[in-house]
């Protein structure tokens, strides 16, 4: 592990000497110091809850710190609100958007630059303005879409572009990629070289030690809210990272014996969706999944995978085509609800944490029985058994690590990572017989990910049927014993595990369907 | 499991000191106000204060008012943790009130213990359908809730007038009320009460009713806190997709928490025709479903908080009263204004010295904090 080399450079853009920040009993940054080059990305990487969106925040002035100091071009500054960060010319993208969905990308950019109340004018300039800096750096978006008609990628293209707009020259990213697709990904960096080379300083927070590796310049590591290493990214390695970020060797691959499928658990028949505007957003889904196997399914995100879900968890109502759960069949005038999944013994991890799996503003311990209230086992007579719950869930946080390992914490006040955690123990408790799980690993550190994995073969091995989509085609390769891939709503192919490869199920993700489609025959 | 502000504030902060600094700094303004038009303050909030609990008779009608405040607070309170702005409380109570009415004339001589559970039945059910069908229209039609609940005041006040001018009237008699309910079943009076356990009190229309509004209070914070549907609920207010992905309902539950709602409203009829009046009437429920949005709100939709604060406007009812009384230049539109004032503070503006009460404790907590941590 090599220390921290000395500052080489003339001025740093930002310093942030020894930052110190509580949140009463959790120590979420202790005494750190770092220093941020211009002309540089600089990464940040850290286990879930190790101090980095805190650290950022403090930064940005979305949280005071209660000890340190901030330098920004080398002078002390005292950054209260984000408005004396924008001031100072640092910009912060975050993980969900701050947009105004109802107003086009243009009105957006000019929200709190209106400068004057009549807007034609601003309009005009602010539009040469913007047309500037996408030609600058390469940013293209659409200055008159509606900001809700656009993908994630352009969204956050349209963050991005509004905080170089008002001026940004250290720009935080925090978890940019977790929500795009890979040539999404590639075009975001593809934007942060170009803001690299006009001098600007960009900060990237990522789980992603791959991205680190490729786009950054220097990266610091921080473990329970401290700097524990530093390093020159050219200098260094993923598994060198990974051992700093959890503090001992760490392995970053799943051991998987080959599976044993047993019978047929979960299938799909022709299941079709429609959608409110009448666009088919599930055509002719087919699919088996055998107890025993791993089933992943490929694909950018937005291609019908969120549909596939919820049928088969009974959120959404499909159109025609048949589901059959453990051998018992259910059609589209079936009643079946998420209740009747869980009580058949279907578990489902959704792929949207925030929106689906947790409440927000219940304490933890009301987050994890979500789903589960109507147990009997954790009832007595009338009354939800308080005690009861909070017991089953610190047994849950103890058994996935979940940190802070405090029931009584609101949801919210989680890192993502450890959510992400909470659900999954909550929904793997009961050992369903199958398992849906959709982005398992999303925004979720790299220790974690290896348990997760870990979890989910295991379940695998002890006879279960496990659906998963995901995005990321590592983690699909990684675990799948069969590989459905999904292309515009539809299924456009299925791949073993032995004859996957990445750039195969790139190409069939891109909708051309190269491989002969065999359905439901196992590996 | 409570309700109740997330930022680290000292309970005694948040359930007593914010209070009694919004209190205060609304009746500094009244008093400013009672300054203007050219009265004495201090005297004058002297009579409201001695008006409202300066007299056993006075601290009997304050606590009257606030019975009847329960009851509709809780109707906000229950709706709100089912995140819906349930604004009907008046018509509902006004119609659960003609059920009441309807079960007491139904049953002409029964004992007060065997027709008071039939009239809160009668009273639920009737505030119970007034408000799930706003509550249906909004879940399975998409029209809001706050918009169908004003419209349901206005349809339900219309309609008693109809019925009562038309249909329930006594007959021979020129203005609109009904027969009055048998003797044999008027709720017993407090101060009755008190009088066979050998206590003395002023007589009040204060009634056994209170504690059916004390019981309400006790069943909704059980039900909203302790109780799988009370989550379900909750749940559904906070987020309706994750409540779908929990296999709940949300429409029904919107149905039946507007139900659940309209029956607590209903349930003033108690206290106001079976408890006071004894027959049905026009205008009964006199704003106090209106009321109740503000006590709800000054008690953070909180059974714990809903008391203290339907005492607190119970006693400004009462004062104002009294007010008017002593003061020939303070008319009745001078107490509301008072009231309004209140809300503004109590419950409008009650994040007004949130904020700088948040600093200053979170300051203090890390200065204790640190010298032990480090
Ligand atoms: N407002 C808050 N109140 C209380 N605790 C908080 C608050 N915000 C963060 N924390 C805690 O501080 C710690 C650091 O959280 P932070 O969000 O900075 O982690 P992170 O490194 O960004 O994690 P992740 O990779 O999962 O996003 C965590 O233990 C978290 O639970
Ligand atoms: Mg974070």
């Amino acid at each position: 592990m090599s220390a921290a080399p000395p500052p080489v450079s003339p001025a740093w853009a930002v310093e942030l000497v020894g930052i110190d920040k509580r949140f009463g009993p959790v120590h979420a940054n202790r005494d750190v110091t770092l220093r941020f080059a211009p002309s540089s990305i600089h990464g940040l990487v850290g286990e879930n809850g190790a101090g980095k969106s805190t650290l950022m925040s403090i930064l940005y002035g979305f949280y005071e710190a209660d000890a340190g100091e901030i330098l920004v071009r080398g002078k002390q500054v005292d950054i209260r609100t984000p408005q004396d960060a924008i001031r100072l010319g640092i910009g912060m993208v975050h993980q969900h958007f701050m947009l105004v969905e109802t107003f086009t990308v243009l009105e957006n950019l000019l929200l709190g630059h209106e400068g004057g109340p009549v807007l034609g004018p601003a309009m005009q300039r602010a539009r040469a303005e913007v047309r500037e800096l996408e030609r600058q750096f390469g940013l293209e978006v659409p200055l008159d879409a509606l900001v809700s008609d656009l993908p994630v990628g352009v969204q956050q293209r349209v963050e991005i572009l509004k905080a170089l707009y008002r001026g940004a020259e250290v720009l935080i990213l925090d978890e940019p990629t977790a929500v795009l697709s890979p040539p999404e990904v590639e075009q975001l960096f593809r934007i942060l070289e170009r803001l690299r080379q006009q001098g600007r300083t960009v900060l990237l927070i990522t789980h992603k030690l791959k991205e680190i590796m490729a786009i950054t310049d220097r990266v610091s590591v921080l473990r329970r809210g401290q700097v524990v290493a530093e390093f020159i990214t050219a200098e260094t390695d993923r598994q060198a990272l990974a051992d700093a970020m959890v503090g001992r060797k760490t392995s970053l691959s799943v051991d998987k014996a080959p599976s044993h499928p047993g019978d047929v658990l979960l299938s799909a028949q022709n299941v079709n969706v429609i959608d409110g505007r009448g666009v088919t957003t599930l055509k002719d889904a087919c699919l088996n999944v055998r107890a025993g196997e791993i089933v992943g399914v490929a694909g950018v995100a937005g291609n019908g995978q969120s549909e596939l879900l919820e049928v088969l968890s009974g959120m959404c109502r499909f159109d025609s085509g048949t589901v059959t759960l453990k051998g018992q069949e259910i059609h589209p005038a079936t009643k079946y609800d998420a209740a009747d999944a869980r009580r058949r013994g279907l578990a489902h991890v959704p792929e949207d944490r925030l929106k689906l799996a947790v409440i927000k503003e219940f304490p933890a311990h009301e987050s994890a029985i979500l789903g589960y209230h109507q147990d009997k086992s954790l009832s007595k007579g009338w009354r939800l058994n308080w005690k009861q719950v909070v017991a089953k869930t610190v047994s849950l946080m103890e058994q996935f690590d979940v940190r802070p390992p405090n029931p009584n914490l609101r949801t919210s006040l989680f890192s993502g990572g450890n959510q992400q955690k909470l659900v999954m123990a909550r929904e793997m408790e009961r050992e369903p017989d199958i398992l849906l799980v959709g982005q398992p690993t999303r925004g979720v550190d790299i220790g974690a990910i290896a348990f997760i994995h870990r979890q989910l073969v295991s379940l695998r091995d002890r006879g279960k049927a496990i659906l998963l989509v995901s995005a990321e085609l590592d983690e699909i390769l990684a675990l799948s014993d069969r590989i459905l891939v999904m292309c515009d709503g539809e299924i456009v192919g299925e791949l073993s595990a032995a004859e996957a490869n990445e750039s195969r199920i790139g190409t069939m993700m891109a909708g051309i369907k190269d491989a002969p489609v065999a359905e439901g025959v196992p590996a | 499991m409570s309700a109740g502000g997330s930022d680290n504030l000292p309970w005694w902060v948040t359930g007593l000191l914010l209070p009694v600094l919004n209190v205060g700094l609304a009746l500094a303004v009244s008093a400013l106000v009672i300054l203007a038009i050219g009265e004495d303050p201090l005297g004058a909030l002297g009579t409201m204060l001695r008006g409202a609990i300066g007299t056993g008779e006075g601290i009997g009608y304050t606590l009257y008012y606030a019975t009847s405040l329960i009851f509709t607070a809780l109707a906000v309170a229950i709706a709100f943790h089912g995140g819906l702005f349930n604004i009907g409380g008046e018509g509902q109570a006004y119609i659960g009130g003609l059920g009441v009415g309807l079960v007491c004339l139904a049953l002409p001589g029964w004992p007060w213990w065997a027709a008071l559970p039939l009239s809160v039945l009668g009273g639920a059910a009737f505030g119970a359908l007034w408000a799930a069908i706003p509550g249906w229209l909004q879940a399975y039609r998409g029209s809001h809730i706050v918009i169908t609940t004003i419209m349901f005041n206005f349809i339900a006040s219309s309609l008693m007038v109809y019925l009562m001018v038309n249909v329930l009237i006594k007959p021979g008699q020129m203005s609109p009320e009904s027969e009055a309910f048998s003797a044999s079943m008027f709720l017993p009076m407090m101060a009755d009460m008190m009088a066979t356990i050998g206590i003395e009190m002023d007589s009040s229309p204060l009634n056994f009713s209170l504690f059916l509004a004390l019981l309400a209070c006790f069943a909704v914070w059980a039900f909203i806190w302790h109780t799988r549907w009370g989550f379900a609920l909750r749940a559904t207010g906070a987020n309706e997709n994750a409540a779908l992905y929990a296999g709940i309902d949300p429409k029904k539950v919107i149905v039946v928490t507007m139900a659940l709602s309209g029956a607590l409203a209903g349930l003033l009829g108690v206290n106001e025709l079976h408890g006071v009046q004894h027959r049905l009437l026009l205008n009964f429920p006199a704003g106090l479903g209106f009321t109740g949005i503000a006590v709800a709100l000054m008690g953070r939709n909180h059974p714990a908080g809903i008391i203290p604060a339907a005492l607190l406007f119970g006693a400004l009812y009462q004062g104002g009263t009294e007010l008017v009384f002593d003061y020939p230049n303070i008319s009745r539109e001078l107490v509301v204004v008072i009231q309004g004032v209140v809300i503004l503070f109590a419950g409008a503006l009650e994040h007004m010295f949130r904020p700088a009460l948040v600093r200053l404790f979170t300051r203090r907590a890390q200065a204790a904090a640190k010298p032990a941590g480090a």
